[in-house]
């Protein structure tokens, strides 16, 4: 009898969902991202991960704000010192104030993650856009250059190109690391945007505008973008994290930041081998990157389930 | 007046075909066969008048829709639109003969963008065709066009989502209705309405065909509303039309067998009539249209069909029993709608 | 082996000599973010066997929750029966034990949906689903079951039954499925099937195959049927008994010739009056204006006032008491039914 029962709540929507009509109701006139906003007013998930982001991000434009010391001035002799009023982590194996140097590589990681899910990003909207409306042969071939990006692994790929963006050991290799990430994490985007770019323009009102005679720059734009996009913005959100932990990744292999740079993959790469000493050093810079991270996942998955009218 | 009735005739299609192939293979494809949706339409709508077009899922008449306002191209025939044949017009010329013939789609909750104003939906026929209304004129027209099919103008700002069902397809009229044109095609317009509210809109597009004198194509499943709208009807079957007349004619004196099962089928909201009525129960489903029988395409359902029906298209064209064009080689009166006896 | 019989004696109380079913004051609300949706609000209806009641009403009215209610197959959360007593038999379900109601529902009440393609399980045959329920329901061979789904499918007059049976849902046309619904809902020989807007999807030639089909089903078996309709047309052809639903209450119920005849309330009047006849020309039709309540704002008074035609200041203070005898086995929900009933009927 099972699937007998499992279809159950056919008219259930409808019975609740009678239309709210102007003229009965007094609601304000709202739009659907108003409709979403007033859904993550009322989300405590959004507002921590909200929250959390702008001190990232403030922490990344101005670190000064937070420490007053300078991440690099560093002495030997307070190798390994615990917290004090100073140094509120303690100092590290050389002998830096561990939450001075936390505070000053967010900047890096940020950056490094802004500029790499703009890349994809772009890469992402014009890929999935054109495979999406063009259809046909366009969409066979980008679909199965999506495919062969992601069957490549994420990690190797990163590991091989950022070495060959960055052979010279003086340079910091920032860009090289921001170029690699953002021209391999573009697809989940793309496939992404491909399938509610498909799903988008097989609507009614898309087919109301071509016939009413708009090209297909004014569908795309006006008609296609807008309604598809939501999804993708989430996408690119989780994304920005992903790249955060996939930077201190690759830094933490030796392929990513080199040198003098700071950035929370820098400080856990050093400080790893001297867990069995003191943790904190480690530890640290762990817990922000992880925190960051997940503000950023959270943050999309706040956003994704106001922008789903399905969940209303 | 005493103009000729050829004047009067405002959109007409000769030997209208559209055959959607049928591929294999993505990058190199191949054609391995056709679904022939629409093959082989001859219509004539004249000015002021409502052609109803009724048949079956698969019969072809939405996706005439689509091509008699262009969303879809003909693989063969005309349509000629005050005599300039919409098929060999191209760029500019197109568009401007596109403006004499919109569309009321299906469902209200699907043919408005969620992201625009009713306003801007209203509006964007005026964007797109620019010499119609003057830009700082367009605002006002919209708020006449709302007035117009019963909305309140103030409403302008609102977005789809805060209207009804019924109220929704009122604006998508008032967008079909936007660039003055002279034909609308209606394409299941109430059906995705609640019961209570479909008479609302079918006097409203009856109201505005009295005020704007527009011609209407209504295409529609449901047969009862059709009579009550159409002037002449046009039934379809697997991309053909078997029977047309005035409305009098397909519902008082169906000739084709395929239009009295269909009468026969429909449900009269009237008790008394239980059992009285002729009912005709047709066997078996629609044919695939890939792949349609030969000669008459409904003989494989008829109770009439004879060897010729296997070997002979049946013409559409008016016959000893049928005062009006019927294509059947056995076309006969019979009353399915009242009660018989 | 168990066989039939054991399986329905397991439900306590059974009086056989009870009403077949009968549901009372029933209420039914939806917890929404938004606030609650009162969807049901006192709903009376009775069935006997061999009988069909028609549920009539639009999207909204609370028509499909009713039958959920009774199926036990409300979405909860959010949906809620807050009040009332749904009586098989003499057995209120309500008050049995999930496991009980679930073998209620395989034995005694049966449901077919108007969606049949998603109500059936794509990745299994027919044939498959069909005997799961004899193994699963009557512990039947798997030989036995399968020759008993053949029946099924025999009986709901599937062409070929023994060569399909091996199919899957996308192989059989909308119609098709449907009667594969049917024989499902039908396998384990319910007394009261309830069948929601069965035919909505379909094209009108097969749904009067599959009315029809329905129609013979019942008076074999003696069933009850609940038929959940919008359609007038359909409900004439094949209700004994109408109850016309709006904004979560019936507010008429009539044997079929009388309501057609001469409604009793303003809604059943109205919705008769604005739908367009086949067997008409040049028909009038009458306009109910505004729009089904929202649930969230039922008016207060009768729920119908803002959009009745015969509304006074009585009908938006006081809802119209719970039933007036218009006739031997009518109700009606209206301070006025007397000149409803009185007048007559426009447009005609």
């Amino acid at each position: 009898m099972s699937n007998i029962e499992s279809v159950t709540q056919a008219e259930v929507p409808t019975a609740i969902g009678v239309p709210v009509s102007p003229e009965s109701g007094h609601e304000k006139p709202r739009s659907l991202t108003g409709d979403a906003w007033e859904d993550l007013r009322r989300n405590w998930i959004f507002w921590t991960a909200a929250v959390l982001v702008v001190l990232v991000v403030v922490m990344s434009a101005f670190p000064s704000l937070f420490t007053s010391a300078d991440p690099g001035s560093c002495a030997l002799a307070r190798q390994h010192k615990g917290p004090s009023g100073a140094a509120l982590f303690g100092y590290d194996f050389q002998g830096c104030d561990v939450y001075a140097r936390t505070v000053y590589g967010a900047r890096n990681s940020v950056l490094i993650s802004l500029i790499a899910t703009t890349i994809a990003g772009l890469i992402g909207v014009i890929v999935g856009m054109a495979a999406g409306y063009f259809g046909g042969w366009v969409d066979a071939l980008l679909a199965r250059g999506i495919d062969i990006v992601l069957g490549i692994p994420t990690l190797l790929a990163a590991i091989v190109l950022a070495r060959r963006l960055s052979s010279d050991p003086n340079e910091s290799g920032f860009w090289a690391v921001a170029l690699t990430l953002g021209v391999i994490t573009w697809t989940t985007g793309a496939r992404i945007m491909r399938s509610s770019v498909i799903s988008a323009k097989n609507q009614d009102y898309v087919a109301a505008a071509r016939m009413l005679g708009a090209g297909p720059g004014r569908l795309m734009i006006r008609h296609i973008l807008p309604n598809a996009a939501a999804p993708f913005v989430v996408v690119l959100t989780i994304l920005l994290g992903v790249n955060i932990a996939t930077e201190a990744t690759l830094t933490f292999l030796g392929v990513g930041l080199k040198g003098d740079a700071i950035s929370w993959g820098i400080a856990i790469s050093e400080s790893a081998p001297y867990v069995t000493e003191t943790a904190r050093p480690l530890v640290w810079p762990s817990v922000f990157l992880a925190l960051t991270v997940l503000a950023f996942i959270m943050l999309g998955d706040a956003i994704r389930d106001a922008f789903d009218p399905r969940l209303r | 007046m005493s103009q000729p009735v050829a004047k009067d005739v405002v959109l007409e299609t000769s030997n209208l075909v559209k055959h959607f192939p049928i591929t294999r293979g993505i990058v190199l494809q191949t054609q391995v066969g056709a679904v022939r949706a629409v093959d082989g339409v001859d219509l004539k709508l004249r000015r002021g008048e409502t052609l109803g077009v009724v048949g079956e899922s698969g019969c072809g008449k939405s996706t005439l829709a689509k091509l008699l306002v262009g969303l879809e191209k003909p693989t063969s025939g005309s349509i000629d639109v005050r005599g300039q044949d919409m098929t060999r017009l191209r760029g500019a010329e197109l568009r401007r003969a596109r403006r004499n013939i919109q569309m009321v789609l299906q469902d209200p909750y699907t043919s408005l963008n969620p992201r625009m104003t009713v306003g801007d939906i209203i509006g964007e026929p005026f964007d797109i065709h620019t010499e119609v209304v003057p830009r700082g004129e367009r605002k006002q027209r919209v708020r006449e066009l709302l007035d117009l099919v019963g909305l309140n103008p103030e409403h302008i700002n609102r977005y789809p989502h805060q209207f009804s069902g019924g109220q929704r397809q009122r604006i998508g009229i008032a967008r079909a209705l936007a660039l003055k044109p002279e034909i609308i095609v209606c394409d299941e317009p109430v059906s995705a309405l609640d019961v209570s509210i479909q008479a609302q809109v079918i006097n409203l597009l009856e109201r505005l065909q009295d005020e704007l004198g527009l011609s209407y194509i209504f295409i529609a499943h449901d047969l009862s509303v059709v009579r009550h709208i159409a002037d002449r009807v046009a039934v379809m079957y697997l991309g053909k039309i078997v029977e047309i007349g005035v409305e009098d004619e397909i519902y008082e004196r169906p000739t084709h067998p395929y239009t009295q099962a269909l009468l026969s089928a429909v449900p009269v909201p009237d008790p008394t009539l239980r059992g009285q009525r002729d009912q005709i129960v047709l066997e078996g489903d629609v044919p695939s249209p890939a792949n349609p029988p030969s000669g008459c395409r409904f003989r494989t359902r008829c109770w009439k069909a004879q060897d010729i029906c296997a070997e002979q298209e049946p013409a559409l064209t008016e016959r000893e029993q049928s005062a009006h064009p019927s294509a059947c080689h056995f076309a006969e009166e019979r009353n399915v709608v009242h009660a018989v006896e | 082996m168990t066989d039939i019989k054991a399986e329905i004696d397991v439900l306590p109380g059974l009086d056989s000599s009870a009403r077949l079913l009968d549901v009372e004051n029933l209420h039914v609300e939806f917890r929404t973010q938004a606030g609650v949706a009162r969807a049901i609000n006192g709903v009376d209806i009775h069935l006997d066997p061999g009988e069909t009641l028609a549920i009539l009403g639009e999207s909204g009215c609370g028509k499909s929750v009713t039958a959920q209610a009774i199926m036990g197959i409300l979405d909860s959360p959010p949906g809620f029966v807050t009040k009332g007593a749904i009586r098989y038999r003499g057995v209120d379900l309500l008050k049995l034990p999930e496991e009980q109601r679930r073998k209620v529902r395989a034995n005694h009440i049966a449901m077919i949906f108007q969606d049949a393609l998603s109500a059936l399980n794509p990745v299994f045959s027919i044939g498959f689903q069909l005997g799961e329920l004899f193994r699963v329901h009557r512990g039947t061979s798997r030989q036995d079951a399968r020759r008993r789904s053949i029946e099924l499918l025999d009986l709901v007059k599937i062409p070929a039954a023994r060569q399909r049976i091996n199919d899957y849902p996308h192989q059989f046309s909308g119609g098709m499925r449907q009667r594969v619904m049917i024989a499902m809902a039908l396998a384990l020989d319910p007394k009261v099937l309830i069948a929601d807007e069965p035919t909505t999807a379909l094209d009108v030639t097969v749904q009067a195959q599959i009315m029809n089909l329905l129609a013979e089903l019942r008076r074999e078996r003696n069933m009850g049927l609940i038929l959940i309709t919008h359609d007038m047309g359909v409900v004439a052809d094949v209700a004994d008994r109408i109850s016309v639903m709006y904004a979560g209450k019936v507010v008429e119920e009539a044997p079929v010739l009388d309501i057609y005849a001469r409604p009793a309330h303003p809604y059943t009047k109205a919705l008769l009056e604005s739908i367009p006849r086949l067997d008409m020309k040049g028909q009038q039709l009458n306009v109910i204006k505004g729009l089904p309540p929202n649930l969230l704002r039922i008016p207060a008074g009768c729920p119908f006032h803002p959009r009745c035609a015969y509304a006074r200041d009585v009908c938006r203070a006081d809802p119209p008491p719970q039933q007036y005898d218009v006739a031997p086995a009518r109700t009606a929900r209206c301070h006025f039914w007397t000149e409803v009933v009185g007048d007559e009927p426009a447009g005609s």
